[in-house]
């Protein structure tokens, strides 16, 4: 085995891992406000097919990352008016908002599949300019890959360092207390999956428009399940999601890097490595998480009559 | 006039009630229909020809009749694939893969005896079939029971994995050399085919379908184990303290609503198609999962509601003909209404699903 071709695995641990790390973060949030999310694979479908749909039309991809954004979050609203106003089952709503996002996508992206994009403009890892080896275009990074890492640490901010986040994690361990201390808990629930559905339009709008440069049917292929496993294995904290998306993104590239080297293993085999890695860590991790559960998830708020 | 006697008074509320049922359902799909046409309409389409051509297809031909038929088979099993589990609380949401699997093994014994007559055959790939879809669901069933993992998370996952084995088997060991341009295994002998009614595409998978939804009202509400189940799913320390065995109960009851998706891959393929293809199920799991929530899990809802969705598919065929629009768009009808019944519980007060 190569060593560019562990390098080649390396870049694309990275452009795999970044969609995941932001559709992660949003969960995350969601989660932490006490809210299930099941929809987000509809979520990032939505965001990913109307992100590119943008970015052909106008031409802009900036134009496209923010269609996407805007998308992420009005799919969030919608869900949000379900569970939080109507105060309906979190994971039917999630479900129904998935196979919302299966067929509005679709109908979105049919007239758009098979069109060409520029993406965004990548730039090399600033210091890795004349160095052999690391100064090749697998190096050359979107900004969104370059913002990953800072926005999961402006999360953890939000949410631990501000008051804002204190509320929001309040909400989550016991809104009926949140209530009583003078919070509006409906108010911080839609605020939390309005921001979460900006954070899953950035990934998506990395899979469709800076990374894979195209859009398909079904194209997150259950990124958004994987996110929310995630989600259990970082422990709600925004910080280890990061180490998460890499471990998920370092699941594809070994995937490529096996292909690459020849092993004889069938594609069909391989393309469930994601699947049974996220298996693996639920089953690794996820009973003896629980703990770190917000106490109230996936419980609707009855509110205060 | 005489003065109604008891009895009387309460049928009469009976059939009140049930009339009210049936406007509530026929409103929600309406409202369904009528949102779903805004949005066909807000893409460039015309809502009413799109309905007029899904009825035209659907009702106005004996044909087209007996294909929302052959949609229907499969919902039958896939909705009560998931209304069993839903009973003790276990929330199934992976039938889609659950069915493939079924499909895969049943293929299997169908390759693989090919001399056994019809009458051993059939009932061994069904057999098969809920032998792979359960133990398919045996995964998150173990991982529940056990307090390791929720359930709709594991199931959801596994959708992604099965039907990238049948693929495996496709286009490797089993693919037939016979067609180069099509991957997929070699025709069923004769005898491995579920007969089909009347010269349409109606296979004796309905009859299946119909008594295994008799079946299942039958456990539910007239047996010791249907009881046991419904106070599982509704208090479960309550039933723990009486004794019950949980984990038995989750493990066994997930299992058998994996078995009943695996029977929908099995009459789909031994009643349809005849050979095993990649991607052969439309979303049928994941539209069962629908059905059983809209229905509340009421037999009698299964299969109103499993009709209603085999128009709503036979419907996604005939937009994609006569519109080019995707199959996937039919989801966005499904969704809606299911938003409707989510967005409106006062509706349907007192039932879970």
């Amino acid at each position: 085995m190569t060593l560019i071709a562990i390098l080649g695995a390396i870049s694309s641990m990275i452009f795999s891992g970044t969609s995941l790390l932001y559709s992660t973060l949003g969960e995350v949030l969601t989660e932490r406000v006490g809210i299930v999310n099941l929809g987000l694979e509809g979520v990032l479908l939505v965001s990913a097919s109307l992100g590119f749909c943008v970015t052909v039309k106008t031409g802009n991809p900036y134009w496209g990352i923010l269609a996407a954004m805007l998308g992420g979050a009005l799919m969030n609203l919608l869900f949000g008016f379900l569970v939080i106003t109507r105060r309906a089952n979190q994971l039917a709503s999630g479900l129904a908002l998935m196979f919302f996002g299966f067929g509005i996508s679709a109908l979105i992206g049919k007239p758009y599949v098979g069109a060409m994009i520029a993406g965004t403009p990548r730039y090399l890892v600033p210091g890795f300019a004349n160095i052999p080896l690391l100064d090749t275009p697998q190096f050359r990074f979107d900004i969104l890959i370059y913002l990953a890492i800072p926005v999961a640490i402006l999360v953890w901010w939000l949410l631990y360092r501000t008051r804002w986040g204190l509320t929001i994690r309040a909400v989550g361990e016991n809104a009926s207390t949140a209530f009583a201390a003078g919070r509006n808990p409906a108010l911080l629930q839609y605020q939390a999956l309005f921001v979460s559905g900006l954070l899953a339009g950035l990934g998506a709008a990395h899979l469709s428009i800076a990374w894979t440069m195209t859009w398909a049917e079904n194209m997150t292929a259950g990124r958004g399940f994987i996110a929310i496993a995630l989600v259990i294995f970082s422990k709600w904290h925004p910080l280890r999601a990061i180490v998460g998306a890499l471990l998920f993104g370092g699941a594809v590239a070994f995937q490529l890097l096996l292909q690459a080297s020849g092993v004889q293993i069938s594609p069909f085999l391989l393309d469930t490595t994601p699947y049974i890695l996220t298996l693996v860590v639920l089953v690794g991790w996820g009973g003896t998480r629980k703990h770190a559960a917000p106490a109230s998830l996936g419980r609707v708020y009855q509110g205060q009559e | 006039m005489t003065p109604k006697t008891e009895v009387q008074e309460k049928a009469s509320l009976l059939v009140r009630l049930k009339i009210n049922i049936l406007a509530r359902y026929a409103l929600i799909i309406l409202a369904a229909f009528f949102a779903f046409g805004l949005i066909l309409g807000l893409s460039g389409i015309n809502p009413l020809k799109a309905y007029a051509d899904i009825f035209a297809y659907t009702f106005g031909s004996w044909f087209g009749f007996s294909e929302v038929i052959v949609k229907m088979i499969p919902l039958l099993f896939t909705a009560t694939a998931v209304a069993l589990p839903s009973r003790v609380g276990l929330i199934n949401v992976g039938a889609e893969g659950q069915l493939y699997m079924g499909a895969w093994l049943a293929t299997w014994a169908a390759l693989t005896f090919t001399q056994l007559p019809a009458s051993i055959l059939i009932p061994l790939m069904l057999l098969l079939g809920m032998v792979g879809g359960g133990l398919w669901a045996l995964i998150p069933a173990v991982l529940r029971a056990n307090g390791i993992v929720n359930e709709t998370i594991t199931s959801l996952i596994l959708n992604y994995v099965a039907p990238t084995v049948v693929a495996f088997f496709i286009y490797g060991p089993w693919r037939s050399p016979l067609n180069a341009m099509y991957p997929q295994t070699v025709d069923f002998v004769a005898a491995a085919r579920l007969p089909n009614f009347f010269g349409t595409r109606v296979h004796l998978g309905l009859v299946f379908g119909l008594i295994v939804l008799v079946l299942y009202w039958f456990l539910m509400n007239k047996t010791r184990w249907g009881l046991e189940m419904r106070s599982i799913g509704g208090n479960p320390q309550a039933a723990r303290r009486n004794g019950l065995p949980i984990t038995l109960y989750l493990v066994l009851i997930m299992c058998l609503g994996g078995g009943l998706a695996g029977m929908a891959g099995m009459v789909e393929i031994a009643g349809i198609h005849g050979r095993l293809r990649p991607g052969f199920s439309p979303g049928f799991g994941f539209m069962g999962f629908l059905i059983s929530w809209l229905s509340g899990g009421n037999p009698l809802g299964i299969l109103i509601m499993s009709f209603v969705f085999g128009v709503i598919s036979s419907g996604g065929d005939i937009l994609q003909i006569t519109q080019g629009l995707p199959f996937a768009v039919v989801n966005i009808l499904l969704a809606v209404t299911l938003f409707i019944v989510l967005a409106r519980p006062v509706l349907f007060k007192g039932k879970k699903a």
